[in-house]
């Protein structure tokens, strides 16, 4: 087989997938970054190139500055806690208790039900008075809590939703990488007199340490990219509280229609990305020792 | 660790996982009045799902999914089925890096680039249509990774036997390549299914009339007009919008999580 032949065939396979991608990828990305210098046309005024201005509009704007923060909290919050919580489930689910089937079903349903769907459901949990949660607390006295009302608690409360939701996801990755530890690995650890502990602690964490790194890839995606609950319950209020970046990007460009604005705020968004696949990209070099 | 104290643990989890769910439908499936007054023997209903069926065109927003879902699942196949064949079987100068270019798509999602891509849609005069919904989503990178993965793990022998016979790349990939990779075929589309069925924002962007919107999206759009109508109709219509996806999902339960699974192991 000649390589010329290789190029030929290659390229015209590769053409319908290359042609989508420069026009929905490439030239988009390109193309936001040009537009987040130029001002947005107004009635007469045409887009004039403006520079940096509309990032200096965006680092004294108070509301992207503290979407910015939601959403670092609302990572830092959401990648650990659904994380843990999947490799909790998959070693329960994994372990032999009764009726494992129903309960894995249990956790994994979530993740299949559509966020907007999921939203509207937590809404009637966390209303005001007759929601259920809010008529627990009421049995002692705790009552009269509008959650997603309150600028101190409205946050917390999307990230549980999330949590709930991606929770499940991620456990069935552990419990396929759990599936694949070899048994007679933990028996010779049990045989050496390895408490259940140490054996989860130097035997079985190492060995999901793949698994652990393509989750928080996903996670971190879902962080960013997820704001569906957003619109459905809070639309980024009260008092911005729950405003997350993509969300304000949304907002800026389809309800305020400033175009290149919402396209600075784009570019901000796809650095904070870029940057985190750069360290990812270190992290899963290393992975590759491992297998 | 205590068998009992696992056991309670698994289950009380798995309640309270389940918990949102069964609250939804314990609200749908009972008069209004009894929607936060718990009574086991309040009498059942359908009023509710009847009233949403006849308030909203979810029919027209369920064919509007199914559309959607069936146009981007085969055209995925199609588009990531022969680049990935690219990748996998004819490699020359420049491939490798060209392949690392396609997987700069699953850090730069189409979400991010929903401002420019509304522009690139309205542009081919495309805005409010099936097609737009799924454009930017054709060309998905992680569609190319499996399906390489797939091809790669083809033994070299298979191929070349069909090339002896005088099939040309086409027919090796269609005999040999496509059959063997069948599994990753099911996990990818089952995987996409679930990924179409239940998306939002940029439908809601790039949509805005019955005729296609789905069913997120209308969902959506009937739970805002209907505020400060009834719980048990919101719910009603909630579930009425997941019921397809639900009632495949336990049906096949075991394929999807299988699915999902494979999906993951790299």
């Amino acid at each position: 087989m000649t390589a010329p032949r290789n190029v030929r065939i290659g390229l015209l396979l590769l053409a319908p997938a290359i042609v989508l991608l420069v026009c929905f990828t490439f030239y988009p990305t390109v193309a936001t970054v040009i537009d987040s210098v130029f001002s947005t046309p107004r009635g007469r005024r045409p887009s004039q190139f403006i520079g940096a201005d509309n990032f200096r509009t965006m680092i004294a704007d108070p509301v992207f500055l503290r979407a910015f923060t939601n959403n670092l909290i609302y990572a830092a919050v959401i990648i650990p806690a659904s994380m843990g919580l999947a490799l909790a489930m998959a070693l329960i689910v994994n372990a032999r208790i009764g009726g494992r089937g129903l309960v894995r079903l249990a956790y994994f349903t979530p993740t299949i039900l559509p966020m907007i769907a999921v939203a509207n459901i937590w809404m009637f949990f966390y209303a005001p008075d007759y929601g259920l949660i809010d008529r627990f607390l009421g049995l002692f006295g705790l009552g009269g809590n509008n959650f997603l009302g309150q600028p101190g608690s409205a946050l917390w409360a999307l990230m549980v939703i999330t949590v709930w939701k991606l929770a499940g996801f991620f456990m069935i990755f552990y419990l396929a990488a759990l599936q694949q530890i070899p048994p007679s690995l933990l028996e010779a650890a049990a045989l050496e007199g390895a408490s259940p502990a140490q054996r989860l602690r130097r035997v079985i964490l190492p060995l999901l340490m793949p698994t652990t790194l393509f989750i928080l890839i996903n996670a971190v995606i879902e962080a960013f990219r997820l704001v569906d609950h957003v619109i459905a319950l809070t639309r980024g209020g009260p008092n911005n509280s729950t405003q997350l970046l993509l969300h304000y990007v949304y907002q800026v460009a389809f309800s305020y229609w400033d175009t290149n604005y919402a396209a600075a705020l784009s570019v901000a968004l796809l650095a904070l990305l870029a940057l985190i696949a750069l360290v990812q990209f270190g992290v899963l070099d290393k992975r590759i020792h491992y297998r | 660790m205590n068998r009992i104290a696992l056991n309670l643990l698994a289950w009380s989890m798995a309640f309270l996982w389940i918990l949102p769910l069964i609250y939804a439908l314990w609200t749908a499936i009972h008069p209004p009045v009894y929607a936060t007054r718990f009574d086991l023997f309040a009498p059942l209903t359908l009023d509710n799902f009847i009233n949403v069926w006849n308030a909203a065109p979810f029919d027209r927003y369920f064919l509007n999914t199914l559309v959607l879902v069936v146009f981007v699942v085969i055209s995925q196949f199609v588009i990531c089925t022969l680049a990935a064949y690219a990748f996998a079987v004819f490699p020359f100068r420049g491939s490798d890096w060209l392949f690392m270019l396609v997987l700069v798509q699953m850090m730069v999602m189409p979400e991010v680039l929903l401002v420019r891509n509304y522009a690139t849609i309205s542009q081919m005069g495309l805005v409010d249509t099936i097609p737009a919904i799924a454009l930017p989503y054709l060309a998905s990178a992680f569609g190319i990774f499996l399906f390489r993965q797939a091809f790669k793990s083809v033994p070299k022998e298979l191929d070349e036997a069909a090339r002896m016979e005088g099939a040309g790349p086409m027919q090796v990939l269609w005999r040999v390549y496509v059959p063997l990779a069948r599994p990753t075929y099911l996990a990818y589309g089952l995987v996409m299914v679930a990924y179409h069925w239940n998306n939002f924002l940029w439908p809601l962007v790039i949509t805005n009339s019955v005729t296609t919107r789905p069913i997120t999206v209308g969902l959506q759009v009937f739970s805002t007009v209907e505020q400060g109508i009834d719980w048990p109709t919101i719910t009603a219509a909630t579930l009425l919008s997941v019921a397809p996806i639900l009632v495949a999902f336990l049906i096949f339960q075991r394929q999807f999580v299988q699915s999902f699974m494979r999906a993951g192991i790299r």
